[in-house]
């Protein structure tokens, strides 16, 4: 089973995220900021990361940038999920590493079509969770 | 609950103006999909609706309900593989082939125009794997008010985030409000027109490749395979045709056989087309 750690500090997204990914077969972990995120990553790096932007403490590039430079830190697929959708908050999440980016709001279609954009799902998963088309 | 004279009336009025096979189980479409059609016209309800149509089965009204009656559904690289074929397979064998770097693309059921414009972005992500290769992308489809939309080239945030990689809405996208807007650059390269499939294809011109996905299953098999064998007839002697994932000319058609080992796409069969 995969695993995936969903950052933020809404415990109701926290809540969306976490069923959404364990309907797509996801063992999830919650981290309420981006220093709890890191205290997990020191001790399992996770397959898939999904990071808030606007976080107290430690936020989401803050993060990004210090997950990236621990050891396995380039492993796991790293998507934002965030209320920021200006393109310059996008070019600087991709350059600062981030493989995928979700605005908010999303449902398990978005998710589901992101992730299997980064190959952490397949074909089959994401017609699974998309409603049937036509 | 619709009286069975008026269904009737009404699934042979779109079998022949559009193709529409509409089964018995479709009844619940009709309420949902034309109560909106007669209130915006002043009508009642569907039954004072199919009265207007009976009376009048051409003109503004009668379009509207045809249109109305279609499903519009679409998503940017829509099944990926077709467009990953597109650009690894399909414009290089028929580049090779002719030596000529001209090639005419037709997507006969274009919608809010996801399809095109993913083989435009697919082109010009690729324009450096192919020097010199111009490629025109028809895109028709039988209903206006998507076409409008397709021309405007406006997304919605939900829209430009299935199938869509980040990369592409950054390069190929400008932010307008809460929506996205397909750049100009990438909007020139598609010609839009409103097309119907049951029309003669004559002043098409004819086609290098055509894209044909989701809009067959809408058809009962007659009109599958009339579709089927006019597109053979203008499509070039070596182009290809790419149905969607879940269709098949199997059992339809005998104008195209699948090219091997490579789903949804298909080729003209010589043989057919001698006995036609
Ligand atoms: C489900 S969409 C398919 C869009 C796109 N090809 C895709 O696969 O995502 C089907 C489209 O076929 C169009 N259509 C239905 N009947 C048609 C006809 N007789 N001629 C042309 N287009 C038609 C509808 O208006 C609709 O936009």
């Amino acid at each position: 089973m995969k695993t995936c750690l969903v950052v933020d500090d809404s415990p109701f997204i926290r809540k969306v995220a976490r069923k959404i990914l364990e309907e797509l077969s996801f063992e999830v972990s919650e981290a309420g900021n981006g220093q709890e995120a890191l205290d997990h990553c020191v001790v399992t790096m996770p397959d898939a990361i999904l990071l808030d932007w606007n976080m107290p403490v430690v936020d989401g590039p803050q993060f990004l940038e210090a997950v990236r430079a621990l050891e396995g830190g380039t492993r796991p697929k790293i998507v934002f999920c965030t209320t920021e959708n200006h393109p310059g908050h996008i070019a600087r999440a991709l350059i600062a590493g981030a493989d995928e980016y979700i605005m908010k709001p999303f449902d398990r279609e978005i998710l589901a079509y992101k992730f299997q954009e980064v190959g952490l799902i397949d074909a089959d998963a994401l017609a699974d969770a998309g409603k049937p088309l036509a | 609950m619709i009286a069975a004279g008026d269904y009737e009336f009404l699934q042979q009025f779109l079998k022949q103006r559009s193709g529409l096979n509409l089964s018995q189980e479709k009844q619940y479409l009709i309420e949902s999909r034309l109560a909106p059609v007669a209130r915006k016209v002043g009508l009642a309800g569907v039954e004072q609706l199919v009265a207007r149509l009976r009376t009048a089965p051409s003109g503004a009204v009668a379009d509207a309900v045809v249109e109305a009656m279609t499903t519009n559904e679409s998503s940017f690289f829509r099944d990926k593989t077709p467009f990953e074929t597109f650009v690894s397979f399909v414009v290089p064998s028929l580049i090779d082939r002719r030596g000529s770097r001209r090639i005419r693309v037709w997507c006969a059921a274009a919608s809010t125009g996801q399809e095109p414009y993913s083989l435009a972005m697919t082109l010009k992500e690729n324009a450096h794997l192919l020097p010199g290769v111009t490629v025109e992308i028809l895109a028709t489809d039988l209903a206006g008010h998507v076409l409008e939309r397709a021309r405007a080239g406006l997304y919605s945030a939900f829209e430009v985030q299935r199938g869509l990689p980040i990369q592409y809405l950054l390069k190929y996208f400008e932010q307008k409000g809460d929506q996205w807007q397909i750049r100009p650059e990438i909007r020139a390269m598609v010609q839009f027109r409103q097309f119907n499939l049951l029309q003669s294809f004559a002043g098409l011109g004819t086609f290098d490749i055509i894209f044909c996905r989701n809009v067959l299953i809408y058809f009962d098999i007659p009109t599958k395979a009339d579709v089927l064998s006019r597109m053979a007839k203008v499509l070039a002697p070596d182009g290809y045709l790419v149905l969607g994932a879940a269709e098949t000319v199997m059992g339809i058609s005998d104008a195209f056989r699948s090219a091997s080992g490579r789903p949804g796409l298909y080729v003209a069969n010589r043989l057919a087309e001698a006995t036609a």
